[in-house]
């Protein structure tokens, strides 16, 4: 039977959220320094969490997998974040945010989560603001605001394009001022490896000292999961080399149930790859479609000579380019959300047009714009970003078209919560991008920031008192419990394994073969043959992993091959789960897209009968197949239509 | 391309560290300098397969495919590969982040060298950044600086509008320019006195720009610098080579800003 109870709160959905907090339990100041929280992870979500709870008076334990909490992968977000202002009187509002979102989401998010998520919102600018991220302000010194995609209002703040960087900042700072305090005691360079559950109870975790290898057990009364996506599933992706979603992975195997799992944003406008050495893919902003208009040329000839270096795109006449954006979703333009443009531009090189040598490119151009706003303008605006891209193709973007294509980028997918944040297992909470609640089938843009700090900062810490409240007469949690001695083998055991193996292959080898497959079958466009082919070859490549992988060194030093061999093992079984999830979903919504469902304009065709639902998946044993739990989406209040950007 | 390198490898912080040379071929102009990394550590981890190198657990005497040996792949820290989580950290051929202006080492390729070069590659040097291993090191003094007084001493909630205190977009975008420091640690590496003065400067500047952060400023500037001496980072001499190194283009101006913050500190002790 299913256990997916959403607690979502009765009552209108203006209200739902203050009713709420009205009336969960609250934990005295004198019991909150008697309680324990760990947080993993330290993005937007993990250090606004971290360090809100200390300022609560917790006593919170923080673990990154890097050197500092700032090299959070949210630190690479570059075009802003949303809000409901309504700073620039373009009739926004918290409905219409919310509209938005669950729009943008293909109906396939929680309905109460995304409204409060929006109500929220607001109180996220005002915070950063007083800690002092240096928004980008107009001469009179008020808040600036850019357009994202899916929106047709200004609402997104930004700071140049490295608003991830201040926002991440801004959190850290908050997070360090904690820590001198003495109420966050911080862990860089520690991986979590296990969750560790007594009495059916998220207790502590198992953690792996990077520097020293050592294998640790930290207790704890509560434990927060924030430690990202699973997007490098894929090998080439824009995530950060070290991101990974082992944690999230071993909660699912201790319990937790996947939701969503094949839910994965492929971002339009990434740098495109250049060859067989590439190790990771770089995202252009979204941002930069406020001004860039994407196109590829009209005649196959142009693309030929494109392709062989004969001419430049910058000399193909005005009347011999095709603005496809423009010209499909003429409301919306450029500006469409994420998943229509990306497929869009596939089309387009599946057609033939692809501009570069491989075919798999289309032009984000700025002519216009300049000869509109003049060059300096646009340097203010996309300065660095310009930069980056020069610096890694070598073409200079103010006079020559940038090329980009689509790459994996965000799972909206991730651990099952419920309104307050919990998971299935009692007292593991999961925020940010490790969850799945708020972006359903597809995320828009400048909303990934808005998550986390909502969760970490509005969110979380109310609604983790409400567990905690129960927990004051708890002692402790003791490490010397059975439970934490069998987790801490088990670890063990799978270490020494790995090393044991002694075989032929690198750890990165597995994981490109793995990455091809999930781009190949899992990618873009998906259909039922090619998802069953996945399922076989991810299952043969995992038995090769354990047969032939090879990890050079020991457990007991500095070892960046073994960290890899952990996660990619991991990523192999959430690549399974992914197109499991993606075979079962016979729909095609956000970023799913079943090539057997779509309409005759080659759009996305949602199945609302029988689909409408969240999937989450338990887990039942490494020989079994999981089970897939539905919880129904019931729309009360926004209206259920089919998604238009057209007019 | 095809490429010599000279690589530092040290065990651990206590061992003693030495050279090593290796040759990498068939290297794209197209790829990143931390990509021909790759491909080189992909090389010696295969040559870690030969059963002499599985004996001696590939650590201190890996015989490579020209004979010579090797201590199996070399470590380094990266994340983003995009320049902006400040994690790499290489010294190439005698400069931070390597022969490029503007960038992190992750962000430079290899275009920039010709085919046949020699690179020499080696970890920051300093005393505030001891080596892990290889060319790993521990920037823990970075972020015990920042907790010292890197912040504006507010908690999460009861805070006033954003627009409610209007900011000069000049003073907003200087705060900016300051604040994009990815603190990598590049300034120190590539100071001669290994001062870490650029990056609490743009703390201390990013902040003080900012009518929020000004109500701290003065005790914030004495906090951190106090902190930075504690932890064995040397004075500045204003040589401003952190400057020329900074991939990030921040000012030494935000040094003078720092100064002045810090001397008005302490005219009220």
């Amino acid at each position: 039977m299913t256990k997916l109870i959403s607690h979502v709160p009765d009552g209108p959905l203006q209200q739902k959220w203050t009713e709420h907090k009205s009336h969960i339990k609250v934990v005295s100041p004198a019991n909150k320094r008697k309680l324990e929280i760990i947080v993993i992870g330290t993005g937007l979500g993990g250090a606004s969490a971290a360090a809100s709870l200390g300022e609560l008076g917790y006593n919170v334990k923080v673990f990154c997998i890097s050197d500092s909490p700032r090299r959070a992968h949210s630190i690479a977000a570059q075009g802003g974040i949303n809000a409901a202002k309504n700073y620039q009187n373009d009739n926004d509002s918290v409905y219409r945010l919310f509209y938005d979102t669950i729009k943008g989401g293909d109906y396939r998010s929680r309905e109460a989560n995304v409204y409060r998520l929006a109500e929220v919102s607001n109180n996220i600018i005002d915070q950063c603001v007083a800690q002092g991220v240096p928004f980008a302000r107009d001469y009179g010194g008020l808040l600036d605001n850019r357009s994202f995609g899916g929106a047709q209002v200004s609402r997104t703040f930004y700071a140049r394009g490295q608003t991830g960087q201040q926002l991440l900042l801004g959190a850290y700072a908050a997070l360090n001022r904690q820590i001198a305090k003495g109420s966050v005691k911080s862990y860089p360079r520690h991986e979590m490896l296990d969750l560790v559950m007594i009495n059916g109870e998220a207790k502590g975790i198992i953690a792996r000292n990077l520097v020293t290898g050592k294998i640790e057990r930290h207790g704890a009364h509560a434990v927060v999961l924030a430690s990202g996506g699973y997007g490098n599933t894929y090998f080439l992706s824009t995530n950060a080399m070290n991101s990974n979603g082992s944690a999230v992975w071993q909660c699912y195997k201790k319990g937790a149930f996947f939701a969503n799992p094949c839910f994965a944003q492929i971002h339009p406008t990434c740098i495109p790859v250049h060859g067989d050495q590439q190790s990771k893919l770089t995202l252009m902003s979204e941002s930069l479609r406020n001004d860039g208009r994407i196109w590829v040329p009209k005649k196959k000839e142009d693309v030929e000579k494109l392709r062989k270096g004969t001419i430049k795109g910058s000399q193909i006449p005005e009347q011999d380019r095709d603005y496809y954006l423009e010209r499909r979703y003429p409301a919306f333009g450029n500006l469409v959300p994420r998943d229509v443009a990306s497929r869009a531009a596939k089309e387009r090189c599946d057609a033939g047009y692809g501009v570069n040598n491989t075919g798999k490119a289309v032009f984000l151009d700025f002519q216009s714009a300049i000869e509109r706003l003049g060059k300096d303008k646009i340097t203010e605006k996309y300065g660095n970003l310009f930069q980056m891209y020069q610096k890694i193709t070598d073409v200079d973007p103010y006079k020559e078209p940038m090329m980009i294509y689509p790459a994996i980028h965000y799972t909206m997918g991730g651990i099952w919560v419920d309104y307050n944040l919990q998971t299935t297992i009692p007292g593991l909470y999961a925020i940010g991008e490790a969850n799945f609640s708020d972006h359903g089938g597809n995320r828009l843009g400048a909303s990934a920031l808005m998550q986390g700090l909502a969760d970490g900062y509005f969110i979380l810490p109310y609604t983790i008192g409400d567990y905690l409240a129960g927990k004051i007469q708890e002692p402790k949690t003791d490490i010397n419990n059975p439970a934490f001695e069998e987790a801490e083998k088990n670890i063990q055991e799978r270490i020494n394994k790995v090393f044991s193996i002694k075989g032929t292959k690198s750890v990165d080898t597995f994981h490109k073969q793995l990455g091809h497959i999930m781009w190949e079958y899992v990618g873009m466009a998906r259909n039922e043959e090619g998802l069953k082919k996945a399922i076989e070859e991810i299952k043969a490549l995992k038995e090769e992993f354990w047969k032939d992988v090879f990890v050079p060194g020991e457990n007991n030093e500095f070892n960046q091959e073994l960290e890899k061999a952990v996660r990619v093992a991991d990523f192999m079984e959430i690549g399974e789960l992914m197109t499991r999830d993606a075979l079962n979903r016979k729909e095609s919504c956000g970023g799913h897209f079943r090539e057997e469902m779509q309409t005759e304009e080659g759009e996305t065709k949602r199945d609302d009968d029988n689909y409408m639902y969240v999937s989450a998946w338990e887990y039942k044993g490494d020989s079994q197949e999981p089970e897939l739990h539905k919880e129904p989406l019931k729309f009360e209040f926004a209206k259920v239509a089919t998604r238009n950007y057209k007019d | 391309m095809d490429l010599t390198l000279k690589v530092w490898r040290q065990k651990d912080a206590k061992s003693k560290g030495h050279f090593e040379t290796y040759k990498v071929n068939n290297i794209s102009p197209d790829s990143s300098f931390l990509e021909m990394m790759d491909i080189l550590n992909e090389q010696l981890i295969n040559e870690c397969k030969e059963p002499v190198a599985i004996n001696k657990g590939c650590r201190g005497g890996v015989v490579g495919l020209d004979g010579t040996t090797h201590s199996g792949p070399v470590a380094f820290d990266h994340d983003c590969r995009e320049g902006i989580c400040g994690m790499c950290s290489l010294y190439i051929d005698g400069r931070a982040h390597g022969p490029d202006n503007d960038i992190t080492t992750c962000q430079l390729h290899m275009r920039k060298f010709k085919d046949g070069d020699t690179i020499t590659i080696e970890p920051w040097r300093s005393k505030g950044f001891p080596v892990i291993k290889d060319l790993v090191v521990d920037r823990g003094a970075f972020d015990k600086i920042l907790q010292a007084g890197g912040f504006i001493s507010v908690n999460t909630g009861g805070v006033p509008d954003a627009n409610a205190i209007p900011i000069k977009k000049e003073n907003a975008d200087e705060s900016m320019d300051a604040a994009a420091c990815v603190g990598c640690g590049a300034c120190v590496a590539t100071c001669k006195n290994g001062s870490a003065m650029l990056f609490v400067a743009a703390r201390v500047s990013s902040l003080a720009l900012l009518p929020q952060g000004k109500i701290e400023g003065a005790k914030r500037a004495k906090a951190m610098v106090a902190k930075m001496d504690e932890l064995g980072f040397g004075s500045c001499t204003n040589t401003r080579a952190c400057e020329m190194e900074c991939p990030k283009g921040i000012k030494v101006s935000h040094i003078a800003r720092l100064n002045r913050e810090f001397l008005s500190a302490k005219l009220k002790d």
